[in-house]
């Protein structure tokens, strides 16, 4: 009888450790997987790969430089325009809507629910919506006005930097707010009622004294939706064009990290593949350091509570 | 107020958009027949409906078991140091870029056997999957009460039995959420699929063979300049969505209310 005890729960040990033994195993072998599939990249042209600003497949001429630039400037786009209004969001359903429970968790689920859109979808729309929308109403006054800043010079064609911001901040947009949700759903409520207290009115409660508590958690939600928008591929790849140029017009097509790998990589072979993986391979490190980043905000700000975020 | 305004209406504008301009592409044809040449009428997306089923269902297989049993050793073994340390890579593999799967799976099986298929389409699905069904089985069995335990193995059940009867018995909600999150998840999928299981015209013969699939699609009929095949993606898309939001809306209003907001991530 022991001994049937024991081989069943020894069994499940194993079984168990081994499922969660795989994860770990899982995160190793893409790193090693990449290296190698990249390695002829790698060993051509070393580090310059990351400042080479050509990418010229014709003449075996590689550099990620276009395309980190495409990456940094379409996710900052996304940030400005999408993390005041995740913080807005969040903030009105967990502060403003608390004696109003289920119309917030309405807000809430349909919100969740512009996550659940699937991302070519979001191109599909981007490209026959949002497109003509931006070019006629927002991108072309802009350039007529203040063209002659850089930011908003040229000749506005509607597949840009801009248009691939602007989808960006709409997917991020649940992320952030869903995560910030449950980072002020574990402020204490003494820290409101301190401030009520004192006379303080809702937004001053708000502002000096929930936000300032939730910081770090907020920061922890602000670095996923960053990581969201760095590695989002499809819906980018349809509306930025997909030319690997450097320009400081926010009206000029470019390309990102993960939207050159998805458009180019069907009809890649040899060195051009082994460079595309090596994108591949700097968008890796690149989650690694962001989901560790934020994972780390977000669990000491939520340590010791009922929420595991 | 206006933040939230601001949110809502994309989604307004987008599932309507869906609708108006997918629904006149759907008809019997266009779910039974096999895709066409641009500008030919009555192409539909048959060979693409049943290959992100065979992918979906390919991934399930590989990633519901191994998912589940990683999610219950995060919350029963919750103190040991394997199982912070693989919980944490866990969630590091949620926020990957999924094309950065996609080019794993293609280094690992396409590269060999020089052949895009749907079973590389399925094991890359199965990476997207596999995250999200660990982390919310985590979750959901971390809210069964101890006492449910304590009293089982006060009774002399053993562990394993405790675990598989009661623990995920009262758990069981969280963990079919879970499982159906991630199937609507990887049904929307692709980029890793593009780069893995390629696209066909036809119905694969094996899952040996480059396979459609409904996303990929969608990507291929968007970008072209052919108004008929524009038309189509907008009908995959409104078949797509329905779907991917039949599938949320189920979890919302049904078994996933007292885990939300912890299944975004």
């Amino acid at each position: 009888m022991r001994f049937r005890l024991l081989r069943g729960d020894t069994i499940l040990t194993i079984a168990l450790a081994a499922a969660a033994l795989l994860i770990i195993g899982i995160v190793v072998a893409l790193a090693v997987n990449l290296f190698s599939g990249a390695s002829s990249s790698i060993l051509k042209f070393g580090p310059r790969f990351l400042i080479e600003s050509k990418w010229q497949p014709s003449n075996d001429v590689f550099g990620a430089l276009p395309f980190v630039y495409g990456t940094l400037v379409t996710s900052a786009i996304a940030i400005v325009i999408g993390f005041p209004i995740s913080l807005g969001i969040a903030v009105f359903i967990s502060e403003k809507l608390k004696r109003h429970l289920t119309f917030g968790y309405l807000l809430g689920t349909l919100v969740d629910l512009l996550a659940a859109v699937p991302s070519v979808i979001y191109g599909l729309w981007g490209v026959f919506v949002l497109i003509p929308l931006l070019k006629d109403y927002v991108e072309k006054p802009l350039n007529k006005s203040l063209g002659f800043i850089s930011l908003f010079s040229g000749h506005p064609f509607g597949y840009d930097f801009f248009t691939a911001g602007v989808i960006l901040a709409i997917m991020i947009i649940p992320t952030m707010s869903a995560v910030t949700r449950d980072v002020l759903s574990v402020v204490p409520n003494s820290q409101r009622e301190a401030i009520y207290s004192l006379g303080g009115t809702d937004w001053e409660v708000t502002q000096k004294s929930v936000l300032p508590y939730a910081r770090s958690g907020i920061f922890g939600a602000f670095i996923l939706g960053l990581g969201r928008a760095f590695g989002e591929t499809m819906a980018v790849t349809m509306v930025i064009g997909n030319i690997p140029s450097i320009s400081s017009s926010l009206f000029s097509p470019g390309a990102t990290l993960s939207s050159i790998i998805a458009n180019q990589f069907g009809e890649s072979s040899g060195l051009f593949q082994a460079a595309l993986i090596e994108l591949g391979l700097i968008l890796f490190f690149v989650a690694v350091t962001i989901n560790g980043l934020a994972r780390l905000l977000l669990w000491r700000m939520t340590r010791g509570t009922q929420v595991n975020t | 107020m206006i933040a939230v305004i601001l949110a809502v209406i994309p989604l307004l504008l987008i599932l309507g958009d869906v609708f108006l301009r997918g629904a006149p592409a759907i008809s019997v044809g266009f779910l039974t027949h096999l895709q066409k040449p641009p500008n030919v009428s009555g192409g539909g997306i048959a060979n693409a409906i049943v290959g992100t089923f065979t992918m979906v269902g390919i991934a399930s297989l590989i990633s519901v078991p191994i998912g589940v049993l990683a999610g219950i050793f995060f919350s029963e073994w919750s103190t040991t140091k394997v199982s912070t340390i693989s919980s944490f890579m866990n969630d590091v593999l949620t926020g990957f870029p999924s094309i950065v799967l996609g080019l794993f799976v293609f280094v690992i099986i396409v590269l060999p056997t020089r052949q895009f298929s749907a079973f590389a389409g399925g094991v890359a699905l199965s990476f997207v999957m596999l995250p999200i069904i660990a982390r919310t089985t985590g979750e959901s069995l971390k809210l069964v009460p101890n006492t449910l335990r304590e009293a089982s193995m006060a009774l002399g059940i053993p562990r394993w039995k405790t675990i598989f009867r009661i623990v995920i018995g009262t758990g069981k909600n969280g963990l079919l959420t879970g499982i159906l999150l991630a199937v609507a998840r990887a049904t929307g999928e692709t980029a890793p699929i593009l780069l893995t299981a390629s696209t066909s015209i036809y119905f694969a013969k094996s899952i040996f063979q480059p396979t459609a699939s409904m996303t990929v699609l969608i990507y291929n009929y968007a970008t072209s300049p052919y108004s008929s095949w524009q038309t189509q993606a907008w009908g995959a898309a409104l078949v797509l969505i329905l779907i991917m939001l039949g599938l949320n809306l189920v979890v919302k209003l049904t078994v996933g209310r007292n885990l939300s907001g912890k299944l975004e991530l």
